[in-house]
């Protein structure tokens, strides 16, 4: 519950207030252990089925792909910092916000669908818009155009293993689904928190 | 020129772009920014790293194999939402992903089943979400994206059926 605390200020308790640019993260958090318990298991199966070399070759590899990650982890990063800064926060509360209706989730997905690099990128940028003021509705749109109909997959990955046939109806199958997924997620989201955050409301 | 390379250039351009912006915007504006995303990179980089140099480890004691079982060409509803499991629980990247894909397909998977598959490893393969999503974005918004995401692979298989494509 008290993922999205404020930075600055001496982080309050009930952190769901309020959500800003400056998202910081706890360096441990409940998801971070199950990953760590995740892993230590798997890496002990690992090691009893292949031995010890098992074990340093997955690591050898998976070390190589993560220096080959972070220049564009600090790109995606600098991405969402950037654009948290220059998006004017009532411009983006009223065209992606609650009240932003259908041209919201078009703008969202649009934004989804155009936007550069892979997890790294998408991720980051969804959450400076959720801090500037976009919704749940249009942040869903955003992230499910991004991995559906988005390029960068699709181009580096989708069309070379899967053909361009394929790829090519699979997206035009998806076209309506992050309109669709970001319009449920509103539907769901107001009956689910049907006074959404009452001391965020910026009276 | 690579895919990959051309996706890194339009990265770091867009990077650049909006680093203009918010340097014509003041200095002051565009410091406070560098700043505020070096930290955040600061704070994601360790969990990047258990999650990049973990998953190998939980991709290995998860054979592709058992996946591909489970795309078998089954045929109808079941099939799909067989497919919409094995989509959530393919480890690896999209190489895998896509990979376990195309066995399906020329192993006699449906077109609804596969394009089921492909829609659930996009919307909710587990390493994703809890390599980048968690990370990145506010939990409760993670669950609850995954949770409103749940009916559309099958809407995706509905409409291949419809169409009779791919």
């Amino acid at each position: 519950m008290s993922e999205p605390s404020p930075k600055d200020p001496a982080p309050a308790e009930d952190a769901d207030s309020e959500p800003r640019p400056g998202r910081v993260r706890k360096p441990i958090g409940w998801s971070t252990i199950i990953i760590a318990v995740l892993v230590t298991v798997s890496a002990g199966l690992v090691w009893r089925r292949d031995g010890a070399d098992g074990v340093l070759d997955i690591l050898t590899h998976d070390l190589s792909l993560f220096g080959g990650i972070l220049p564009r982890v600090l790109a995606g990063c600098l991405l969402g910092a950037f654009i948290s800064e220059i998006l004017p926060h009532e411009k983006v509360s009223r065209s992606l916000g609650p009240k932003s209706g259908l041209m919201g989730l078009l703008i969202g997905t649009a934004f989804g669908a155009i936007l550069p690099g892979g997890p790294f990128t998408a991720y980051p940028v969804a959450s400076a818009l959720l801090a500037v003021g976009a919704d749940f509705g249009a942040t869903i749109a955003m992230v499910v155009s991004w991995t559906l109909i988005g390029y960068g997959r699709a181009v580096a990955w989708e069309i070379p293993i899967m053909g361009t046939d394929f790829t090519l109806w699979r997206i035009i199958i998806s076209l309506p689904l992050p309109v669709l997924a970001g319009a449920l997620g509103r539907f769901v989201y107001v009956r689910l928190y049907p006074k959404p955050l009452a001391k965020d409301d910026e009276n | 020129m690579s895919a990959a390379l051309l996706i890194d250039i339009l990265l770091w351009g867009s990077v650049l772009g909006v680093g203009l912006i918010a340097f014509r915007r003041g200095p002051p504006v565009f410091m406070a920014s560098l700043r505020e995303g070096s930290m955040d990179f600061i704070n994601i980089v360790p969990r990047i790293a258990l999650g990049v140099i973990g998953s190998g480890y939980i991709a290995a004691i998860i054979p592709q194999e058992v996946i591909t079982g489970w795309l078998g060409p089954d045929s109808g509803w079941l099939g799909v939402a067989t497919a919409v499991v094995a989509g959530a629980a393919t480890p690896g990247g999209p190489v895998v992903g896509f990979s376990i894909g195309t066995v399906a397909l020329k192993s006699g998977g449906g077109m609804p089943q596969v394009v089921a598959y492909v829609v659930a490893w996009a919307l909710f393969a587990f390493q994703r979400v809890i390599l980048w999503e968690i990370p990145f974005m506010p939990a409760r918004f993670v669950w609850f994206r995954c949770a409103v995401s749940v009916p559309f692979p099958f809407v995706a298989a509905a409409i291949a059926m419809v169409i009779g494509k791919p």
